[in-house]
C-alpha cells in the first residue's frame, strides 16, 4: 500500500468507558487523506470523546488508532501533537489576558537567548500579522487582548493556531457553537481554504446540517457510542441521511426490545 | 483609538469647538493611563505619603535611617510578595512563604554551627528553600489539595521545626552580621549595610517582571492562571509551570530571609511567618494585582511593599500609635481592591461600547 492510498487516520474497535459509563463501543471510523470528515451525533453519542482520545487528552481503552498507517496510542496531548494532530476545541481555548500574537503561538513560544526562554515577541508578531493577513483572518491588532475580540475572532484565532501547527490532522469540535451566522461564515471560508490546500486532513464536530454539507466530503453519524451511517456528501442528502438515521435509531431500539432475535 | 475627528455634518451642534473637545480627550488619554497601568495609583499614593510625612515630621523622615527603617518594613514584605504576585497569578497562593522568609536563616544557622563553611550553608539553606516550595507544588498538584491548603500546613510545619530545634532559644550573633567591629565587604553584601536589604529585594523584583513579562515561562504563568483548560489544551505543562513558580516564591522569600536575619544578627524562634505574609498579600493587592488569576504586576507588589513600610514608618514619627497603623493598612488594601475592582468594570465597559 503506497503512502497517497493510505488513509491518514484509521481507528479500528475502540472503546471507552467513564466507570459505569460505556461511551464508545467500538469506533471504526476511516479519514482519508486531504479529506473534510463531518461527524454528527446527538448530545452524549461519544463524538467529544472520540475526539478527545484522537488528541490524547482521553486513551482509549480498547482498540486501535493508526497514523499514517502506525498504530499509535497518544498518552498526552504532546503525543497526538508529535504526530501532526491538532484540536480545537469547544471551550473556547484562547487565554483572555493574552494578546492575539501570544495565543497565537502558545505551547509554540519563539524564544532565544537559549535556556533563558525570552520570548522573541518582534518575530511573533510580525509571523502573526503576516499569518492572519494570509488566511484572511482580521483582527483590530496583534496586541490586542483575546478578551477584546469578539466570539467570531476569537474562534477564528483559535482555529487559526490550530491549522498552523498541525501537519497532518486537524480535529475540529463544534467550531461554529454559539456563532452568529457572519461569523460561522468566516470559520467555514476559514476551514474551506485549508481543505482546497489539501495539505491535511480534517474531521469537524457540527450539529449543523447545513454546515457540515458545505463544509464535508463524507459524514459519520454516531449513536450510542458506534458510528452507524458512513454517506459520501455527493451521493446522499439532508432528507436520506436522516432516514438512515431514524433506521438505525429504531434498529437500535428494536434490538433492546427483543434481546434474543 | 477616540482621535477619529468628526465631520462637520456629523458633529452635534453643541460640541464646542477646540478647548474643551481637548481637555475631554485629555481627561479620557489619563484615566487610560492609570487603566492599563495599574501601579501608577500606588506610586501616586506613595509619593504623597512621602509628601505627607515629610510636612508633618520634617527631617527626622526623610534622614536615611528613616527611610532605611521603612525600607526595614517594606524589605520582607516586598520579597515575599514578588514571588507571591506569580503565584496569584496562577490562581494559587503560598500562605507558607513567610515562613520560609523566616526558616531559611535557621537552616543556615544551624548548619554552620554543625561547622560548615558560611557560602556552603547559605547554599543549603537555599536548596532547602526550593525544597519547600517543590513539596508545596507538588503537593497541590499532584494530590489536587488546595494550594491555600498546603501551604498553610506548611506554614506551621516550618514554625514547628524552628520551634523544635531552636529549643525555643534566640539565634545569635547569625554568621555574616556586624556585630563586631566593621563589616566586610561579603558581611555587607549579605545583609549587613543598611540599605542592601531592600536593594535584594528591588533587584529581585526587576528579576521578577522579566520573568513574568518576558520569558515563556512568564507566559505560561499567564496562561495557566487565565484559562487553565484553555493553557493545558493548548500544550502548555501546567503542572510543572505552577510548581516551578512554587519553587521560585520560596527561593526568593528564603534569600532575602537570609539576608533579614544577615541584618538584624539575630533570630526569634517565636516569629510567626503568617504576619509577613498577610501584609504580602496586601501589598500584592495595593499594587494591582487581582487575586483571580491571569493578571498581576510584580512592580506593583513592590511598591506595594513600599507603601506600606512607608506608612508604617511615618505613622510611628509623627507619634501615631501601632494600632492605628493596622486600621490603616486595612483602608489602604480595600481602597486599592475596590478601585481595580472599578477599572476593571471601566474597561469592560469601554470594549462593550
Amino acid at each position: 500500500m503506497n503512502a497517497a492510498s493510505q488513509p491518514a487516520l484509521e481507528v479500528r474497535g475502540v472503546t471507552k468507558r467513564f466507570g459505569a459509563l460505556v461511551v464508545l463501543r467500538g469506533i471504526d471510523l476511516v479519514l482519508r487523506q486531504g479529506e473534510v470528515l463531518g461527524l454528527v451525533g446527538d448530545n452524549g453519542a461519544g463524538k467529544s470523546t472520540l475526539v478527545k482520545i484522537l488528541s490524547g487528552f482521553h486513551q482509549q481503552d480498547e482498540g486501535d488508532v493508526i497514523v499514517g498507517g502506525e498504530r499509535a496510542r497518544f498518552h498526552s496531548v504532546e503525543a497526538a501533537r508529535a504526530h501532526g494532530i491538532e484540536t480545537v476545541y469547544q471551550d473556547l481555548a484562547l487565554i483572555p489576558q493574552l494578546p492575539v500574537y501570544q495565543n497565537l503561538f502558545l505551547g509554540h513560544e519563539l524564544t532565544r537567548l537559549g535556556p533563558l526562554r525570552f520570548l522573541d515577541k518582534g518575530k511573533m508578531r510580525e509571523l502573526s500579522r503576516r499569518y492572519l493577513d494570509e488566511i484572511n483572518v482580521h483582527v483590530p491588532s496583534v496586541d490586542a487582548e483575546a478578551e477584546q475580540l469578539s466570539g467570531g475572532q476569537r474562534q477564528a484565532i483559535a482555529v487559526a493556531r490550530a491549522m498552523r501547527a498541525a501537519t497532518k490532522i486537524l480535529l475540529l469540535d463544534e467550531p461554529l457553537a454559539a456563532m452568529g451566522s457572519r461569523e460561522s461564515r468566516l470559520i467555514i471560508d476559514l476551514v474551506k481554504d485549508l481543505a482546497a490546500s489539501g495539505r491535511i486532513s480534517i474531521i469537524v464536530i457540527d450539529h449543523n446540517y447545513a454546515h457540515l454539507f458545505e463544509l464535508c466530503d463524507r459524514i459519520n453519524v454516531m449513536q450510542g457510542g458506534r458510528i452507524t451511517v458512513d454517506q459520501q456528501v455527493h451521493e446522499t442528502s439532508l432528507e436520506k441521511l436522516t432516514e438512515l438515521m431514524v433506521s438505525s435509531y429504531r434498529r437500535a431500539l428494536e434490538d433492546v426490545s427483543n434481546p434474543g432475535a | 483609538m477616540h482621535s477619529g475627528a468628526p465631520t462637520p455634518a456629523s458633529a452635534p451642534a453643541v460640541d464646542p469647538p477646540g478647548q474643551r473637545r481637548g481637555t475631554a480627550s485629555f481627561g479620557r488619554a489619563v484615566l487610560r493611563l492609570f487603566l492599563y497601568q495599574r501601579e501608577l495609583t500606588p506610586v501616586l499614593i506613595t509619593i504623597a505619603l512621602v509628601v505627607f510625612f515629610t510636612i508633618k515630621a520634617g527631617s527626622t523622615f526623610t534622614a536615611s535611617l528613616s527611610l532605611s527603617s521603612a525600607g526595614g518594613y517594606a524589605g520582607p514584605i516586598g520579597a515575599i510578595a514578588v514571588g507571591e504576585v506569580m503565584l496569584l497569578v496562577l490562581a494559587e497562593i503560598d500562605l507558607s512563604a513567610g515562613q520560609t522568609f523566616l526558616f531559611a536563616p535557621w537552616v543556615e544557622y544551624w548548619l554552620h554551627n554543625l561547622g560548615v563553611p558560611i557560602a556552603v550553608s547559605i547554599l543549603i539553606a537555599l536548596v532547602v528553600c526550593c525544597g519547600v516550595g517543590l513539596v508545596n507544588g507538588l503537593i497541590t498538584v499532584g494530590l489536587n489539595v488546595p494550594s491555600f491548603v498546603t501551604t498553610l500546613a506548611m506554614n506551621f510545619i516550618l514554625f514547628g521545626l524552628v520551634l523544635i530545634y531552636s529549643s525555643y532559644t534566640s539565634a545569635s550573633p547569625i554568621p555574616l552580621s556586624a556585630s563586631n567591629g566593621s563589616p566586610s565587604f561579603s558581611s555587607q553584601f549579605m545583609g549587613a549595610w543598611l540599605w542592601t536589604e531592600i536593594i535584594w529585594v528591588a533587584v529581585i523584583a526587576v528579576i521578577g517582571t522579566v520573568v513574568l513579562t518576558r520569558t515563556r515561562f512568564g507566559v505560561r504563568i499567564i496562561a495557566t492562571g487565565g484559562n487553565m483548560l484553555g493553557a493545558a489544551e493548548a500544550g502548555v505543562p501546567i503542572r510543572s509551570v505552577k510548581v516551578r513558580a512554587f519553587v521560585l516564591c520560596s527561593f526568593f522569600s528564603g534569600l532575602v530571609g537570609i539576608v533579614d536575619a544577615v541584618k538584624y544578627g539575630s533570630l526569634d524562634p517565636g516569629n510567626f511567618g503568617v504576619d509577613y505574609i498577610l501584609y504580602a498579600i496586601g501589598a500584592c493587592v495595593i499594587g494591582g494585582t487581582a487575586l483571580t488569576g491571569g493578571r498581576g504586576t510584580v512592580i506593583g507588589a513592590f511598591i506595594g511593599a513600599i507603601l506600606i513600610g512607608i506608612l508604617e514608618d511615618g505613622l510611628t514619627l509623627i507619634g501615631v500609635s501601632t494600632n492605628d497603623f493596622y486600621v490603616w493598612v486595612g483602608v489602604v488594601i480595600i481602597f486599592a481592591m475596590a478601585l481595580n475592582a472599578q477599572f476593571d468594570r471601566l474597561i469592560a465597559r469601554s470594549r462593550e461600547a
